[in-house]
């Protein structure tokens, strides 16, 4: 076991909290989804984020026996457990995205920690840094054709596919869960930023948020 | 704009997502105490500037951040390949058509995540 000193961020305490969208919701409104709407925005907040380290096979066995999915080992990969509330996601060769429901990631962490024990690794906990912005509808991949540089072609963006791109002026995670659903894991200062992005690129495809 | 291949994540992507960091192969003194003034401020200053073949270095800063290296033709700006840290360069000034390649090196690089 690593001598690291690790805490909880989540608090017993009843201390009020505001999704990364709190303020965009105010300020830039959110449009009902509608009949008419052929893209539906929903953001996932308060989602537990991990960035895992280290050597592909150690983490491997270690995520393996914690997790009960394998690693992605191939560029691009993405992963998700039975029930898809777990997922893993390639960012390099030697870094991995764990986006778990919220409240389970230090729990997580702390058996990844001692599966792992002295092998050389890195656990870092993003969950307050980056929020998952969902996108689904036919329409979500024209919206993206227009937000993002990657090429989100079916035949070259199938399921199980996420990447790290360009995405207007700023970065996105984006991934590929489920055949009619993306999502785009963004940093919570360029939150305010995507949203506004995308209700107005969104706008011609009647976009509607769902909270 | 460049569509460079990534080595790291296995395909092409826009230039968009990188940055040019130079010379590649820049090698620091073993022994800087050693060196002249001349020679440290050759390391520090003074880079190649050739017409022809050219070896880089560039990052993949949106995406999977790492670093690697591409050998481009700065007349013609054709990139002739894209090849991990640590490795050597297939097309050279000595070689513009390409040294022969080592059987099975090239795929077997590919897969370096799985094995890392």
């Amino acid at each position: 076991m690593s001598n690291v000193a690790t805490f909880d961020t989540r608090t017993e305490a009843k201390i009020p909290v505001e999704s990364p969208l709190a303020y965009s919701y105010r300020r830039s409104g959110a449009p009902a989804p509608t009949g008419k709407s052929r893209v539906v925005l929903r953001e996932r907040p308060f989602l537990g984020h991990l960035i895992l380290r280290g050597g592909a096979i150690v983490l491997d066995e270690a995520v393996r026996e914690v997790l009960g999915v394998s690693l992605p080992g191939e560029p691009q990969g993405l992963v998700q457990d039975a029930d898809g509330e777990r997922s893993i996601q390639w960012l390099s060769p030697d870094e991995w995205l764990v986006i778990v429901p919220g409240g389970e990631e230090f729990e997580l962490e702390n058996r990844l920690r001692a599966a792992l024990g002295d092998a050389h690794f890195a656990i870092s906990n993003a969950s307050g840094g980056q929020t998952l912005v969902e996108l689904e509808g036919e329409a979500a991949r024209e919206l993206l054709m227009k937000s993002v540089i990657y090429d989100v072609h079916p035949s070259h963006f199938p399921v199980g596919k996420g990447v790290t791109t360009v995405f207007a002026k700023t970065t996105v995670i984006l991934r590929r869960p489920a055949e009619d659903r993306w999502e785009l894991v963004v940093r919570r200062s360029f939150a305010d930023y995507t949203y506004r992005w995308l209700l107005d690129a969104g706008e011609e495809y009647g976009i509607g948020v769902e909270r | 704009m460049f569509y460079i291949h990534c080595p790291y994540c296995g395909e092409l992507r826009e230039e968009e997502e990188f940055h040019p960091k130079g010379q590649a192969h820049i090698a620091r003194p073993a022994d800087p105490a050693a060196c002249s003034d001349e020679e440290w401020g050759d390391y520090l200053f003074f880079r190649d500037n050739p017409r022809g073949i050219h070896h880089e270095l560039w990052v993949h800063a949106v995406g999977c951040r790492k670093f690697f290296n591409i050998t481009r033709h700065t007349v013609t700006y054709e990139i002739l390949e894209t090849y991990k840290m640590g490795e050597q360069p297939r097309f050279t000034a000595e070689h513009p058509e390409g040294r022969p390649s080592q059987d099975g090196v090239e795929q077997a690089s590919l897969r370096e995540g799985v094995r890392a």
